[in-house]
C-alpha cells in the first residue's frame, strides 16, 4: 500500500511575525522557514506504518514555489520514497490544494493520504476535510492514534475532540489528519540528508493537472492584533457593572 | 573478535546524567563506568559498547559556515575548476540554516570579496548600501563632542553580515560544496599518529537527564584528509586543538584577549533614517579604565543596527556589559534615533582583540585554523571579516597545494604573512595594547600611531593581563545602579534572550 503524506512550507514556528507595513500579508524575505510541524507529524506516522510493513512507499508532495524542494528534500531526508512538487507561484488555498490532491491521488492511487491538521501560516484546518468530501473518502481528523489493520483494510482512529477522545474505525482508502499528540517526529540524519539527494521529486504544475487556482478569496488587509491592555482596578461593584455595561460592552 | 550489541543501563543514582557513555571495546570486558566527575558510586556494567557511528568521508571538512569557512570552501572550488580536478568538500553548520548564528555590525570592506567573486555586484549580493557619513563621537552623560573620525570607510558598506553569509552558502553550494546546516561538531577525531582526520558530530536527542529520548540519533563521522575549522572567535574545537599542539607557544603569540559585543537591530522613523550613516562613540557610559565603544550603522529599510562592545579585560566586578548598553541607549544623543522606532531584534557575541600579538601558529596535523578561531580581526578598524575571508582563501590555497602537488599545510602559514592580513595587522598592533594604560593615554598613543607612525617602528607592546586575571576584587569597587529598563528603549534580560531565540536574519 501506497501512503500518500503532504507537507506545507512555512514560515518556521519560533520565527516572531510581523505585519508588512503595507499590511497586505506578514513579511516573509529573509525569515526562516521549515516543514510545517503538523506535516512533520504526519509524514512520521506514515514511516513508522511503513516500517511496520503495512506500506510499502511513502510519498511525500508539496506545492507552492520552488523552495518547496527543500522543504521535500527534509521529507526525504526523514524517510520519504519519492517526492512531488506542484509548482505555483500564488497563494495556496485549501480549497484549490484540496482539488490538486484529488488529482494526484487519481494518479498515485494510494491507500491512505495522511496530513497535518492544520497549517500554522494560516489555521485553515480545512485541507484534510475537503479532499476527503472531493474523492468521497473516510475521514479520521485530529488523529491522537492511528491503528491499521491490513486484512480487514481498516484504519482505527482515536481523534481529539472538544469532550474527550473519539474512536473512529476507517475504510480504506482514507484521510487522516494529524493532531500535536501522535508522534514526535524523528531527527534527519546527516547520511540520510546525503541519500535524499538522489531520490527523484517529480514536479507537476496545477494547469497540467487541469485544476483552475484562480483564488476567490482576496485578502483585503492584514493586521496586528491589538496589544493587550493593562488590568484597571475598580473600586466598587457599582463601577464594575457601570464598565461592563459602557466600555465593555457585555451587559 | 566479535561485536556486542549495545546495551545501556540507566545509573541507579540519581545523578544528573544517568547515561554513561562507554568506549567500545572488542573483546568482552567489564567495565568500571563512571566517566563523569558527578557520578560519586562506580558502577560496573557488563558487555558495554557505544553504538557505533557511521562514517563519511570527504578531501576537505570545513567546520563553521560563516565567512571564513566559506570563503575556503569556494575558493577550493574555483582551483579545482582551473585545474580540471575535483576535490569533495563539506562544510558543517551547527546553525539551523547558513547564517543563522552570524552576527556582527557590520561595515564590509569588500577587499576580499572583491578578489573571490569579482562578480559579486552582478552577482545581486546583498551589499547595496554604501558608507554615506562616518561619525565619531566622545560621549560624556549628556553631550556628545564630535572629534574627528579615525576610520576611512571610503569604499565600504554596510551590511547584515548574515544576509551575505546567506548568499555566499548559495554561491558555494552552486560550486558544489555540500553544506549541512544543523549538525555541530562537536567532537575531533584522530588516528593514531595523533593527526586529525575529521570530526564527529552531536548526538540528537538526549533529554535534559542525559538518557535517550524515542528521536535518540547517534552523531556521525565525517572525515577528511584536510579539517579546516572556521568556528569564529573562540570556536570549542580550535581551543581544543591549540591546547593540544601547543599552537601559541608555537607562533609566539600571546594570549587572545577579548571584547563583548551586543546588538540590537531596530526599525526607525523614515525622517531619522540615512541609508549608510556610520556613528561610532567613545566614553560615557564606560569609565576610563574600560576599553569598549559602540556602534550605530544605518542599514536599508529604516534598519539600523545598534551595539556596544566591551573589552573583557574590564576591572570592576560590578560592571555589567549588557546594562551599559541598555544605559547607552538612553543618550540624549543616541535616544531621538529610537524614538518612535520598533527594536526588531538582538543578540550578542564575542570578538577576538589580540590582534598580530595572539594569532597563533595556525597549522596542526590534518588541518588549520582559519577565520577568528585563529584572530585575524583588525581592532582599529572594527573590521574582522575581510581578514577572515582571506585567510580562508589562503588555507583554501594551501589545501589544494596539498592535494595538487604535494605540499604541506604549512604553506599556509607562509601565505599569511605574505599576505595584506599581516601587513594590516602588524600595521594595527599597538592600537589595543596602549590602553592597558588607560583611555587617555590610549588614544594619545593611537593618535601618534595613526597620525604620524603608523606602525612603521620596531616596538611592539604586548597586552596586559589575560581578561579573567584583570577582575579585580569586588572590595574595590562599589556597585553600580543600573536604572530599571523601561521597557521601550531598554528592556530586561528575559525579553532581549526571546528576541535572540527568534531566528530572523538580520544580523
Amino acid at each position: 500500500m501506497k501512503i500518500m503524506v503532504t507537507v506545507k512550507r512555512v514560515i518556521d514556528y519560533a520565527v516572531k511575525i510581523r505585519v508588512k507595513p503595507d499590511k497586505t500579508g506578514v513579511v516573509t524575505q529573509n525569515v526562516k522557514m521549515s516543514m510545517n510541524p503538523f506535516c512533520e507529524i504526519a509524514l512520521e506516522e506514515a514511516l513508522r506504518i511503513r516500517e511496520s510493513g503495512l506500506a510499502s512507499e511513502v510519498v511525500a508532495v508539496s506545492m507552492g514555489p520552488s523552495q518547496c524542494v527543500d522543504t521535500l528534500r527534509t521529507g526525504l531526508a526523514m524517510g520519504a520514497d519519492r517526492g512531488i512538487h506542484v509548482e505555483a507561484n500564488d497563494s495556496m488555498y485549501p480549497l484549490f490544494v484540496a482539488k490538486i490532491l484529488k488529482k494526484l491521488v487519481e494518479i498515485e492511487k494510494p491507500g491512505l493520504l495522511i496530513l497535518g491538521k492544520q497549517a500554522i501560516d494560516d489555521d485553515c484546518n480545512q485541507t484534510g476535510q475537503m479532499v476527503a468530501g472531493l474523492l468521497n473518502w473516510p475521514q479520521g481528523t485530529f488523529a491522537s492514534k492511528v491503528v491499521l489493520d491490513k486484512e480487514k483494510q481498516v484504519a482505527t482512529v482515536d481523534r481529539e475532540v472538544d469532550d474527550g477522545i473519539e474512536t473512529l474505525c476507517l475504510n480504506l482508502p482514507a484521510v487522516i489528519t494529524t493532531d500535536l499528540r501522535l508522534n514526535q517526529p524523528r531527527y534527519a540524519t546527516l547520511p540520510n540528508i546525503m541519500k535524499a539527494k538522489s531520490k527523484p521529486i517529480k514536479k507537476f504544475t496545477p494547469k497540467e493537472l487541469n485544476v483552475d487556482i484562480k483564488p476567490d478569496l482576496e485578502i483585503v488587509e492584514v493586521t496586528e492584533p491589538p496589544k493587550r491592555k493593562s488590568g484597571v482596578l475598580v473600586s466598587s461593584v457599582d463601577e464594575l457593572i457601570e464598565k461592563l455595561k459602557h466600555e465593555a460592552n457585555v451587559i | 573478535m566479535f561485536k556486542l550489541s549495545s546495551l545501556l543501563f540507566k545509573s541507579k543514582s540519581k545523578s544528573k546524567n544517568a547515561l554513561t557513555i562507554i568506549r567500545t571495546f572488542n573483546n568482552l570486558q567489564p567495565c568500571n563506568a563512571s566517566t563523569h566527575a558527578n557520578s560519586r558510586v562506580p558502577i560496573s556494567r557488563n558487555f558495554c559498547t557505544a553504538p557505533e557511528r557511521d562514517s563519511i568521508e570527504y578531501d576537505v571538512v570545513i567546520v563553521g559556515a560563516g565567512p571564513a569557512g566559506l570563503s575556503a570552501a569556494i575558493r577550493l572550488k574555483q582551483l579545482c575548476r582551473e585545474n580540471d580536478t575535483d576535490l569533495s568538500v563539506c562544510v558543517l553548520e551547527k546553525g539551523s540554516e547558513v547564517g543563522a548564528h552570524i552576527l556582527s555590525g557590520n561595515v564590509f570592506e569588500p577587499r576580499a570579496l572583491d578578489e573571490l567573486l569579482p562578480q559579486w555586484k552582478q552577482q545581486e549580493a546583498p551589499i547595496s548600501t554604501p558608507v554615506s557619513s562616518d561619525k565619531f563621537w566622545f560621549l560624556t552623560k549628556n553631550r556628545a563632542i564630535s572629534l574627528p573620525s579615525p576610520f576611512d570607510n571610503k569604499g565600504n558598506y554596510v551590511i547584515s553580515l548574515s544576509q551575505l553569509v546567506r548568499w555566499m552558502g548559495a554561491k558555494a553550494e552552486e560550486l558544489g560544496v555540500e553544506i549541512y546546516p544543523g549538525f555541530a561538531a562537536s567532537e575531533i577525531l584522530y588516528d593514531s599518529d595523533n593527526k586529525v582526520i575529521g570530526i564527529g558530530t552531536n548526538d540528537m536527542g538526549i533529554s535534559k537527564d542525559g538518557s535517550k529520548k524515542e528521536t535518540f540519533q547517534r552523531g556521525v563521522e565525517v572525515k577528511g584528509q584536510i579539517t579546516l575549522l572556521s568556528e569564529g572567535c573562540r570556536g570549542s574545537l580550535s581551543e581544543q586543538i591549540m591546547k593540544k599542539y601547543n599552537l601559541r607557544e608555537k607562533g609566539g603569540a600571546e594570549h587572545q584577549t577579548y571584547a563583548l559585543g551586543i546588538k540590537e537591530v531596530w526599525e526607525i522613523d523614515e525622517e531619522k533614517h540615512q541609508p549608510g550613516a556610520v556613528l561610532h562613540t567613545l566614553g560615557w557610559p564606560l569609565d576610563h579604565k574600560t576599553y569598549g565603544g559602540s556602534f550605530l550603522y544605518h542599514m536599508k529599510d529604516r534598519q539600523i543596527s545598534l551595539g556596544l562592545v566591551v573589552a573583557l579585560n574590564y576591572q570592576n566586578p560590578f560592571m555589567n556589559p549588557y546594562e551599559e548598553f541598555q544605559k547607552f541607549k538612553h543618550h540624549p544623543a543616541i535616544k531621538p534615533f529610537l524614538e518612535g522606532g520598533t527594536v526588531i531584534q538582538y543578540g550578542a557575541r564575542t570578538l577576538n582583540e589580540g590582534g598580530f600579538q595572539s594569532v597563533p601558529y595556525p597549522v596542526f596535523p590534518g588541518g588549520a585554523i582559519v577565520g577568528c578561531s585563529a584572530g585575524f580581526l583588525n581592532v582599529p578598524k572594527i573590521k574582522g571579516t575581510h581578514t577572515a575571508m582571506k585567510s580562508g582563501m589562503l588555507a583554501a590555497e594551501a589545501a589544494f597545494g596539498v592535494f595538487n602537488e604535494g605540499l604541506d599545510m604549512n604553506t599556509y602559514w607562509d601565505a599569511l604573512r605574505n599576505s595584506w592580513i599581516w601587513e594590516e595587522l602588524y600595521k594595527s598592533r599597538n592600537y589595543r595594547p596602549a590602553f592597558k594604560y588607560g583611555l587617555i593615554p590610549g588614544l594619545a598613543l593611537s593618535g601618534l600611531e595613526h597620525y604620524i607612525l603608523k606602525g612603521r617602528h620596531p616596538i611592539t607592546l604586548k597586552h596586559g593581563k589575560p581578561d579573567h586575571e584583570a577582575t579585580n576584587a569586588a572590595e574595590l569597587h562599589s556597585p553600580i545602579h543600573y536604572p530599571k529598563p523601561d521597557g521601550v528603549f531598554s528592556f530586561d534580560v528575559p525579553t532581549s534572550l526571546h528576541r535572540y531565540k527568534v531566528a530572523w536574519l538580520n544580523f
